[in-house]
């Protein structure tokens, strides 16, 4: 890639860093938690933002952002204490530079409009600020050029790379050659900033010819030098068409350091008798060095005069010869210059195909557990103790490999106070959104699949969730809402939450429409629960009418399906009044999974670990009959759907007897419980998921497939649509029984 | 004529920039994050000018010239700021802290080159 465009593309990712520290700090500013650092963060971020892009000449990007720094810069000193809504403004110019950035990498285009519009909220901003009496002393005269800030005119310049050669050349005398006469005498604080005369006249010399003369009038007994003084002045004569700019732009640095004069004594070379005037000196600087140096070469003491530079390079002149120290990439250098980059970029396709080689290694090592067993080799034995270490190296392989798709949530919790912004203003609620768990970790792939759903959850949770200020002024609430998403670890998979305070789930408005779209019967009673699950269901959308939030034609079941394709659970429980709570459970990874083997006829089945609650052993007189089809089983107080898996899948013609087998009780997410019939229980064991509608097709019932450790390939069993399956074929039968408790 | 110059910028891009330009001439270039890093580093890559930030974390440009301007070894090396024009107060500050001369952002290859060559001695 051209050196250029990869710099840019360095510069576009390390705006997105910036952009999010800039988001995170006005938010913690906002809620009065910033400190100092904090602040120079914030104004870090905008600035360096602003540097990038003028490299770049993103002009959109750089005038918004000099605009942005200004502003923010006027407020600098009093930055921990704007307003709420100060703040509100610096936010939404934060997203707008995201849009910009978005914008310069070949995004969407930003409407100049919202630029401006947004130019003008901010100056809005620091005029009230000026207006407020704590700013009012120091504000009166930077207040003014602000008002023109759009037209402040940040030129930006682009760096032109191929101009490097050339320039620097002595300039020719041309036909209009003047003499100028300069008086340089350096004060002590030149050498004080490393500047050097020698330098700043090897520089005149670039602008024609000199003739220089050393003034060393002032130079005490050597006994009485101070090293670090400047004790030498200079007049130079210089024969050259260059203007007194140009001389001055040699001298820019040191302008404050020294005393300068700079005098043009005639426009004709011929016409300038009085170089005899001039003190015989020497008349370059090569002579001039030479008498330096011999001057201090005899007296040690002043070698300060020399700064180290200087030294060190007269001694590497010869150059090429001498072997000086690689600075640019030594372990040690490259060490030190990352200390932040403790991280590695690795290609995801990398990270798969360890992650499916380590799958491999993990059935290759049960199989050879397994033909060690077979072969008879006790535990006692070392090929038995060799192959429990070979087991637990695996796993912790596994682990870690798994490990590194971990990311914390941070990456799709970051994106949404942005959103909540946006949808707060759209609908004029106002919203508070509160965060936690963002640390927690979950594969890469979740986490990049859970935007979507997620997005469309905060969306609805504002839109449909909670009132209208003077809707909750009037039901006795604080009129700002408060959504809550929050993340954390339970039992081996990650639990999202995505809670509001509005009002809750209207059940008999939700029922209504579900009866009136045929989703449920008219005689059908259902379960607070149930009801609010409704809203699952496909083609079931309560909005009245179709705003431009949440109706974007994706309902909820869009977002039920995405999780479930996940492999995950959603539930909602509401409580009118008081809000409603959104639970997604997914797993950890897509990749292994903890899981009961059993069998059924001569089918080995997975049932995932975490859907089992307990394995029973049934007894006849606990089993009911329903039907000819339908058996419950009791257990303890209630009574429980029993379930033939083998029958279920078509595995076998008819029923089996329940005391032929072993029941496992299973839980879906939405807490329905079921027993499962099967034949026996192997054992327990993670297992690798390979997907079957990638390798083969959809299966009902069937989630995934794994390999054994015989090599036998075994189907892992979606338990969620077991229940769902038992459920919507016997619903209506089997419920009032579910709800009954039984003494007995 | 080959320099080694140490750059000391916050930014990624803002060092890749430099670094591109100045190898480009045929530099030897090192790299620091902030102040705090510049100084650390002084010793391993004795740079011959050095081009830093004002606005770092940690230890900004000031305090990082003041550092190099009190070491004994490193006081003589010139020190360029990189500045906007918009800031001459930054300038003025960076001056007494004890800087060199400075460059203007956003910079031009030629002009950086040249800036550097101007304190090189």
């Amino acid at each position: 890639m051209d050196p250029i465009e990869e710099i840019k593309q360095t510069f576009f990712q390390e705006c997105e860093e910036l952009l999010a520290e800039l988001e995170t700090g006005l938010l913690t500013l906002r809620a009065g938690d910033g400190d100092e650092e904090t602040v120079n963060a914030v104004f870090r971020a905008v600035h360096s933002v602003k540097g990038g892009a003028g490299a770049f000449a993103l002009d959109n990007l750089v005038s918004f952002s000099h605009v942005f720094e200004t502003v923010m810069e006027e407020m600098r000193s009093e930055c921990q204490s704007q307003s709420r809504e100060t703040f509100d403004v610096l936010l939404r110019a934060a997203d707008l530079l995201v849009d910009l950035v978005r914008e310069a990498r070949g995004g969407a285009v930003v409407a100049t409009e919202r630029t401006t519009l947004m130019t003008t909220e901010l100056n809005n901003c620091l005029a009230q600020n000026a207006a407020s009496p704590a700013s009012e002393c120091q504000s009166e005269d930077q207040f003014e050029p602000l008002m023109e800030a759009d037209a402040l005119g940040f030129v930006p310049q682009q760096i032109i790379f191929d101009d490097l050669d050339g320039d620097i050349e002595p300039t020719s005398s041309g036909q209009s050659a003047q003499i100028w006469s300069i008086v340089f005498a350096p004060h002590n604080d030149l050498y004080a900033t490393a500047n050097d005369a020698v330098v700043l006249l090897r520089e005149l010399s670039r602008l024609g010819e000199i003739d220089t003369v050393l003034a060393m009038d002032s130079l005490p007994a050597l006994d009485a030098i101070e090293p670090e003084h400047a004790y030498f002045s200079w007049t130079i004569q210089l024969t050259s068409d260059c203007s007194e700019d140009d001389i001055r732009e040699v001298f820019d640095f040191v302008e404050d350091e020294c005393d300068l004069e700079i005098r043009r004594l005639s426009n004709d070379i011929q016409a300038a008798p009085d170089t005899d005037t001039i003190t015989p000196a020497p008349n370059d600087i090569d002579r001039f060095d030479a008498a330096r140096s011999e001057l201090l070469g005899t007296d040690p003491a002043s070698d300060a005069l020399i700064s180290d530079t200087r030294t060190a390079t007269t001694e590497a002149e010869p150059d090429e010869t001498v072997e000086t120290p690689a600075i640019t990439e030594t372990p040690q250098a490259q060490q030190a210059a990352s200390p932040q980059q403790s991280t590695i970029r690795v290609d995801l396709d990398r990270v798969d195909i360890l992650i499916n080689l380590v799958g491999e290694l993990v059935i290759n090592q049960s199989m050879l557990a397994q033909h060690a067993g077979v072969s008879g080799f006790s535990k006692e034995q070392g090929v038995g103790t060799g192959l429990d270490e070979l087991e637990r190296l695996t796993r912790e392989i596994q682990d870690s490999v798994m490990a590194i798709r971990a990311q914390p949530v941070k990456s799709v919790f970051q994106r949404m106070p942005r959103l909540v912004r946006e949808i707060s203003a759209q609908t004029g609620k106002i919203v508070r959104l509160e965060t936690e768990g963002e640390t927690t970790e979950v594969d890469k792939t979740v986490i990049e699949k859970l935007t979507d759903p997620l997005t469309h959850m905060i969306r609805n949770a504002i839109d449909h969730g909670l009132e209208t200020p003077e809707q909750r002024t009037a039901a006795g609430k604080p009129a700002e809402g408060v959504v809550r998403m929050s993340a954390n670890h339970r039992s081996g998979r990650i639990i999202i939450q995505i809670s509001d305070d509005g009002a809750g789930i209207n059940r008999d408005r939700v029922l209504e429409i579900a009866r009136h779209k045929g989703l449920i019967s008219h005689s059908e009673i259902l379960s607070h629960d149930e009801i609010d699950n409704l809203i699952f269901k496909p083609g079931f959308s309560t909005a009245e009418e179709v705003s431009s939030i949440s109706g974007r034609g994706v309902g909820m079941d869009v977002v039920k399906r995405s999780i479930e394709s996940l492999g995950g659970r959603i539930s909602i429980s509401s409580t009118p009044g008081t809000g409603s709570v959104f639970t997604m459970s997914l797993p950890l990874t897509l990749a292994v999974l903890d899981g009961m083997v059993i069998t059924v006829g001569d089918q080995a089945l997975i049932v995932p670990l975490n859907n089992v609650i307990e394995t029973l052993s049934p007894r006849a007189h606990k089993i009911k009959y329903l039907g000819p089809h339908e058996r419950v089983m009791a257990l303890r107080d209630q009574h429980v759907p029993l379930v033939d898996l083998g029958h279920l899948m078509g595995l076998r013609d008819h029923l089996m007897e329940p005391s032929g087998g072993v029941c496992i009780l299973v839980e879906n997410d939405a807490g329905a419980q079921i027993a499962l019939l099967v034949d026996d229980i192997l054992g327990q064991r993670q297992v690798v998921i390979k997907s079957l509608e990638q390798n083969y097709r959809k299966v009902d019932l069937i989630a995934a497939a794994t390999i054994l450790g015989d090599g036998r390939v075994a189907l892992i069993v979606d338990i969620d649509a077991v229940i769902c399956s038992r459920q919507s074929s016997s619903d209506h039968t089997i419920r009032p029984l579910e709800q009954t408790s039984l003494a007995s | 004529m080959s320099l080694r110059i140490l750059t000391v910028d916050d930014s990624r891009t803002i060092r890749d920039m430099l670094k591109l330009a100045l190898i480009q001439e045929g530099f030897e270039v090192a790299q620091a994050v902030d102040g705090e890093h510049g100084l650390e580093v002084l010793d391993d890559c004795a740079p011959e000018v050095i081009i830093t930030d004002i606005n770092m974390p940690n230890m900004d440009g000031f305090s990082f010239i003041e550092g190099v301007r009190a070491s004994e070894k490193w006081r003589g090396v010139p020190i360029l700021v990189l500045t906007t024009e918009s800031d001459p107060e930054k300038k003025k500050r960076a001056k007494q802290a004890g800087a060199t001369g400075w460059i203007i952002k956003p910079f031009n290859a030629a002009k950086l080159v040249d800036a550097v060559r101007r304190v090189a001695a």
